[in-house]
C-alpha cells in the first residue's frame, strides 16, 4: 500500500472535476481559462505517469470510495489495461487542448467556456472508467461520459446538431440502459459479484447458455464500442467541433467502449470461459461483418469526417474481435490497437480540422492539390493513414500483427480474411487523399497559392501525434510490456 | 413530551390551520405555516429515530385502551411516510410565498395556507392511525382540502379538474367506507390489529371478499393506478404550482401506503396474495400503466401534463414492486415512494419557478429557457435524469432494487419491460431539454430572468437530495428494508 499513489489515483479523477470549477470561474478571460485547462491536464498526466511507474514497480494501488448499496462499491484499482487507457487519454487530452486552442479560436466558435468545461468533465469520467475496480463503478462513469459529451456533440446548437445529439444520446443511453444495465444485473445475479477478477467471476459450473446471453447483452449494451447495428451514433457525433471528434470520438469515448469490452471479456468472463460460450462465435462474425461493412461505407463518404468516423467503426471492430478471440495474442493485439489507433485516428482528425480551419473545406473531393498549401498537415495525414492501415513505419503494424496472430491461433480463417481485406479497403479509402493532395493531376492548382497552414499550436499538436505514430513503431516495447502484463495480473491463468 | 410525539404530528397542524385566520397577513401566515410544518418535519425525524432504535410506537388516544379507543401505531413504514410528507411539505412551502403572489389573489392567501395545513394533517392522520375508520376520516380531511386547493388554480379549467377529482375521489372514498363497513359487520372492530386477528376466522366469506374488493378498488382510485388515473393529469396541471408539487410528492404515496397497510397488515399476506389473483392483475396493470402513461407523456404539450403522466407511470413501478410480492420487491416499492417524492417535488417546483417567470408551462414556451433560467432548467435536467434512473441519482437505486426483485423470482420479461419503460422517460425528458436549450427565446421574452432565490433554494435542496440519496443510500435502504421485512414478518 502506498498512500501517495492512492492520492494520485484519486487526483486523476478529481483534478479534472476541479478544473470544471476553475474553468467556470475564469470563463471571462480566455487566456486564463486555457492556461487553467493546460496546467490541469499537465497535472493529470503527471499523476498518471507516476501511477505507471508505481505499477511498473509492482505497487498495488487501490482506493475505496463508498458503498452505494450492499455489495455495490465505488472503488478503483490500477491494473495494466486501465493504465494503458489512462496514459493514452491523459496524454492526448493535453495535446488536444493545445490543438483546440488554435482550432476554436481560428474557427471563431462560441460558448468556449462550456466546451472546455464539458471536456474536463468527460476526461474525469474517462479516468474513473479506466481505473474502475468493478463493473458498477465502470457503469457509473460510462453514463457520466455519455451525458457530459452530449453538450459537446450538440455544441453548434443548430438543427443538425440537435438531430445528431438525439441519435447520439438515444443509442448510447438506450443501449446502456436496456442491455448493459440488464447484463450487469444478470452478472450480479449469477456470479454474486461485479468485481473485475483475474480469470473471470462466473466460476466453473455455470449455465453456458445464460452466460452466453449475458455476453451478447454486454456486446450490444456497450454501445460505445459501435458494433453494428449500434454504430449510428458515431457518424452522428461528427457534427461536433473537430477537437471533440478527435479526442472523444477517436479516443476517449469509443476507446471507453472497446476498453469496457476488453475488461468484461478478460475480467468478467475470463479467457478460459469465453471460447466455450455458444454465442462467442456469432459475436465474432458480427464484429467481422461490422469491420468489413464499415470499411465499405467509409469508401463511399465524401465528407472527410464522416469517412473517418466509419473508419473508426471498422477499427473498433478489430479490437472487439481481439477481445472475443480470448487468446493472449488477441488481448495484446486489442490493447495495443487501442493505443495505435488512438494516435493514428486523432492525427487524422487533427488534419481534418486543420484543413477546415485553414481552407474551410470538409469534402474529400475538394482536397486535391492541398499538399502544396498544407504540406505538413498532408504529410501527417499520410503517416497516420499508414498507421491505420497497419504498415511500417507506423505503430498500427504491431497491433494488427498480433490480431492476425490471434485469428491464426484460434483457426478463425474467415475472420483473418476479413481483417486482411479490410486493411486493403483502408488503403483504398485513406491513401488517395494524401496522394491526390500531392499529385492532383492535370487541371488542378499546384503550388500557386503558397503555404497556408492551420494556427501554429494546432500544427504542433498534430506533429506530436504523428511523431507518436512513428515512435510506436520504432519503440513499441513499453506498450507491449504493458499489454502483455494484462493477462499476468496475479491469479490469472494463461490462455492458450 | 416524547411519549406524545405521534399525536403532536397530527394535532399541531390541525390546530394551526384555523389559527392562520387570526394572523391574516400573507407573509405572517406563510411564516407561521412554515414554522408548523418545520416542526412536523423535526417531529417525524424523532419518530423515525425512535422507531428504528426501539421498535413500533403505540399511542393510545386519550388514554383509552384499544380496541375501544383509537390507537396510533407508528412502525418503520409509517415513520418513513411521515418523514416523506413532512419533509417535502416543508421544503415546498418555502417557495409558496413567492409563488402564490403571482398565482392567487391576495385575499385567498390565508385560505391557501389553512387548506395546505389541513391537507397535510389529513395525510399525517392516515399514516399514523391504527384504526380503519379513523383512516377514512383523515382521508376525507386531506381529500376535501386537496379539492379546494386545486380549485384555487388561476386557470379556469382548475375548477373542472377539481370537480373531476372530487367525483372520482369521492367514489374512491365511498368504496373505502363500504369496505370498512363490511369489515365492521363481520368482525365488530375497527382496530387494524384486532381486525387482522379476527378476519382470520371469517376470511373465506363472501362479505370479506367484497370488503377487500371495495377497499382495493377505492385505494387504487386514490393512487391513480392505470386505468383509474383519469382524474390525475388535469388536477396536477391546473392546480397552483405549489399544490401540484406538494400533492404529486405525497398524495399518491399515501394511497400506496394504504394499499400496503390493508393488504399486508389487515387482510394478511396469505389472504391478499393467494386467495385472489391480485398479483397478476397488478403486474399487468402496472406494466400497461408504465407504457401507456409514458407514451401519453411523450405526446403532451403542457409540461405539467408530461410530468403528471410520468407520475402515473411511476405508480406503475411501485405497483410492480408490490405485485412481485417478495421482501425485495416491496423494498423497491418503498424506496421508490421515497425517491419519487424527491424527484417529482423538485420537478414540479421547478415548473412553478418557470410559471412564476413566464406565466406558462406550455412546452413551446420553454424556448430559450436553458440560457435564461440556467439553474432552474439544470434542476429539471437533473430531476429528469433521476426519473430516467441514471446512476448517482435516487432513480437508479429504486430501479436497481426493482430489477433485482424481478430477476430473483425469475420474472425476466418484467425486468426487460421495466428497462424499456425507462427509455420512454428519456424521450419525454429530452423533448423538454431540446426545446429549452436549442431554440432561441420567443420574441418579447428576451428579458426573462432566473427565478428568485426563494424558489431556487428549495428546488436545489430537493435536487441535491436526489443526488445525495442516490449516493449515500444508507438511510433510505435501511428504513425500507426494515419496513418491508417487518411487513413480511421476517426478523432481521
Amino acid at each position: 500500500m502506498n498512500h501517495s499513489l492512492e492520492l494520485l489515483l484519486q487526483l486523476t479523477i478529481i483534478l479534472p472535476l476541479l478544473a470544471t470549477l476553475a474553468i467556470l470561474a475564469t470563463g471571462k478571460h480566455p487566456n486564463l481559462r486555457e492556461a487553467v485547462t493546460i496546467s490541469i491536464s499537465l497535472a493529470v498526466l503527471y499523476c498518471v505517469i507516476n501511477l505507471y511507474q508505481g505499477l511498473s514497480a509492482g505497487e498495488s494501488i487501490e482506493v475505496f470510495w463508498w458503498q452505494l448499496l450492499p455489495g455495490l462499491e465505488v472503488s478503483f484499482v490500477v491494473e495494466p489495461l486501465g493504465m494503458l487507457f489512462a496514459l493514452i487519454a491523459s496524454f492526448l487530452w493535453l495535446i488536444t487542448t493545445l490543438y483546440a486552442i488554435g482550432y476554436m479560436r481560428g474557427h471563431g466558435e462560441e460558448n468556449q467556456t462550456r466546451f472546455y468545461l464539458c471536456f474536463a468533465l468527460a476526461i474525469s469520467a474517462v479516468m474513473g472508467l479506466a481505473f474502475s475496480a468493478n463493473l458498477f463503478t465502470l457503469f457509473i462513469f460510462y453514463e457520466v461520459l455519455t451525458l457530459s459529451t452530449y453538450p459537446l456533440v450538440t455544441h453548434a446548437g443548430t438543427e443538425k446538431a440537435k438531430q445528431g445529439g438525439r441519435v447520439y444520446l438515444g443509442i448510447l443511453l438506450g443501449t446502456s440502459i436496456a442491455f448493459f444495465l440488464l447484463a450487469i444485473i444478470l452478472t450480479w445475479f449469477v456470479a454474486g459479484t461485479l468485481d473485475f477478477t483475474p480469470g473471470g467471476v462466473f466460476g466453473d459450473n455455470v449455465d453456458t447458455s445464460l452466460v452466453g446471453a449475458i455476453l451478447v447483452l454486454f456486446v450490444f449494451g456497450i454501445g460505445k464500442a459501435a458494433i453494428m447495428p449500434f454504430h449510428r451514433w458515431l457518424p452522428a457525433a461528427m457534427v461536433a467541433p473537430t477537437p471533440v471528434s478527435a479526442l472523444l470520438h477517436a479516443v476517449a469515448v469509443v476507446k471507453a467502449g472497446v476498453f469496457t469490452i476488453l475488461k468484461v471479456c478478460v475480467f468478467i468472463f475470463g479467457i478460459e470461459l469465453l471460447p466455450t460460450l455458444p454465442t462467442t462465435e456469432f459475436l465474432l462474425y458480427l464484429a467481422g461483418a461490422s469491420v468489413l461493412l464499415a470499411s465499405i461505407v467509409a469508401m463511399r463518404q465524401d465528407n472527410l469526417k464522416a469517412r473517418l468516423a466509419y473508419s473508426t467503426v471498422s477499427q473498433l471492430g478489430y479490437i472487439t474481435i481481439g477481445a472475443l478471440l480470448a487468446t493472449s495474442s488477441g488481448v495484446i493485439g486489442s490493447s495495443m490497437h487501442i493505443a495505435t489507433h488512438a494516435f493514428g485516428k486523432i492525427t487524422l482528425f487533427f488534419c481534418a480540422g486543420a484543413i477546415l480551419v485553414a481552407t474551410h473545406k470538409s469534402k474529400v473531393s475538394e482536397m486535391r492539390g492541398l499538399g502544396f498549401t498544407m504540406p505538413v498537415t498532408m504529410a501527417a495525414f499520410f503517416i497516420a493513414s499508414l498507421s491505420i492501415i497497419g504498415v511500417p513505419p507506423a505503430g498500427g503494424t504491431w497491433s494488427k500483427w498480433f490480431l492476425l496472430m490471434g485469428t491464426i491461433e484460434t483457426g478463425y480463417w474467415v475472420i483473418m480474411m476479413v481483417l486482411m481485406v479490410s486493411s486493403l479497403l483502408n488503403i483504398a479509402y485513406l491513401l488517395p487523399i494524401p496522394y491526390h493532395a500531392f499529385f492532383p493531376g492535370k487541371g488542378h492548382p499546384t503550388a500557386k497559392t503558397g503555404i497556408k497552414e492551420a494556427p501554429m499550436v494546432s500544427l504542433i499538436a498534430l506533429s506530436i501525434t504523428t511523431l507518436g505514430c512513428l515512435i510506436l513503431f520504432i519503440y513499441p516495447q513499453p506498450l507491449y510490456e504493458l499489454a502483455k502484463t494484462i493477462l499476468t495480473v496475479p491469479g490469472v491463468s494463461h490462455g492458450h | 413530551m416524547l411519549a406524545h410525539l405521534p399525536i403532536l404530528q397530527v394535532i399541531v397542524p390541525l390546530m394551526a390551520a384555523p389559527l392562520c385566520w387570526f394572523l391574516n397577513r400573507s407573509k405572517l401566515v406563510w411564516l407561521f405555516a412554515l414554522l408548523v410544518s418545520a416542526f412536523t418535519c423535526l417531529n417525524s425525524i424523532f419518530l423515525l429515530q425512535q422507531v428504528m432504535s426501539s421498535g413500533t410506537i403505540i399511542y393510545q388516544l386519550g388514554g383509552w385502551d384499544a380496541p375501544w379507543g383509537i390507537e396510533y401505531r407508528i412502525d418503520e413504514l409509517n415513520a418513513l411516510l411521515l418523514l416523506i410528507i413532512s419533509a417535502v411539505g416543508t421544503v415546498v412551502l418555502f417557495a409558496a410565498h413567492t409563488s402564490i403572489q403571482k398565482e392567487l389573489p391576495e385575499d385567498r392567501h390565508t385560505l391557501f395556507y389553512s387548506l395546505y395545513l389541513l391537507s397535510i394533517t389529513g395525510m399525517f392522520g392516515i399514516v399514523s392511525t391504527g384504526d380503519v375508520f379513523n383512516v377514512f376520516v383523515f382521508l376525507e380531511i386531506s381529500s376535501l382540502s386537496a379539492y379546494a386547493l386545486i380549485a384555487l388554480g388561476k386557470d379556469r379549467r382548475a375548477l373542472w379538474a377539481a370537480y373531476q377529482y372530487l367525483i372520482m375521489g369521492t367514489i374512491g372514498a365511498t368504496f373505502i367506507l363500504i369496505g370498512i363497513g363490511l369489515l365492521y359487520q363481520m368482525t365488530g372492530t375497527l382496530n387494524m390489529d384486532d381486525l387482522a386477528n379476527r378476519l382470520a376466522e371469517v376470511n373465506q366469506t363472501r362479505t370479506v371478499f367484497a370488503a377487500f374488493a371495495f377497499l382495493i378498488v377505492g385505494v387504487c382510485l386514490k393512487l391513480a393506478l392505470f386505468p383509474l388515473h383519469l382524474w390525475l393529469p388535469n388536477a396536477y396541471a391546473y392546480a397552483p404550482s405549489i399544490v401540484t408539487a406538494f400533492l404529486a410528492a405525497t398524495a399518491t404515496k399515501v394511497a400506496v401506503y394504504l394499499l400496503i397497510r390493508f393488504s399486508f397488515t389487515v387482510f394478511g399476506i396469505e389472504f391478499s396474495f393467494s386467495t385472489l389473483p391480485l398479483q397478476n392483475l397488478f403486474l399487468v396493470l402496472g406494466l400497461v400503466g408504465i407504457f401507456a402513461a409514458s407514451t401519453a407523456a411523450i405526446y403532451k404539450t403542457n409540461v405539467k401534463h408530461i410530468f403528471a403522466y410520468s407520475s402515473i407511470a411511476q405508480v406503475g413501478y411501485m405497483i410492480i414492486g408490490f405485485a412481485i410480492h417478495t421482501s425485495t420487491g416491496l423494498m423497491a416499492t418503498l424506496l421508490h415512494l421515497f425517491n419519487h417524492a424527491l424527484m417529482k417535488s423538485a420537478l414540479f417546483l421547478a415548473l412553478g419557478a418557470v410559471m412564476y417567470r413566464i406565466g406558462s408551462v406550455q412546452l413551446s414556451q420553454f424556448q430559450g429557457l436553458g440560457r435564461q433560467m440556467p439553474l432552474t432548467m439544470a434542476a429539471i435536467v437533473v430531476g429528469g435524469l433521476s426519473l430516467i434512473g441514471v446512476p448517482l441519482t435516487v432513480g437508479f437505486v429504486s430501479k436497481w432494487y426493482l430489477l433485482v426483485a424481478a430477476i430473483e423470482v425469475g420474472m425476466w420479461p418484467v425486468a426487460v419491460l421495466v428497462l424499456l419503460g425507462s427509455l420512454l422517460a428519456v424521450v419525454y425528458i429530452w423533448r423538454i431539454v431540446e426545446i429549452a436549450y436549442f431554440k432561441p427565446p420567443l420574441p418579447g421574452r428576451e428579458a426573462v430572468q432566473e427565478a428568485p432565490w426563494t424558489f431556487l433554494a428549495p428546488i436545489w435542496a430537493l435536487v441535491l437530495a436526489n443526488i445525495y440519496f442516490g449516493i449515500d443510500t444508507r438511510l433510505s435502504v435501511q428504513v425500507a428494508q426494515a419496513a418491508s421485512q417487518s411487513l413480511f414478518g421476517i426478523n432481521p
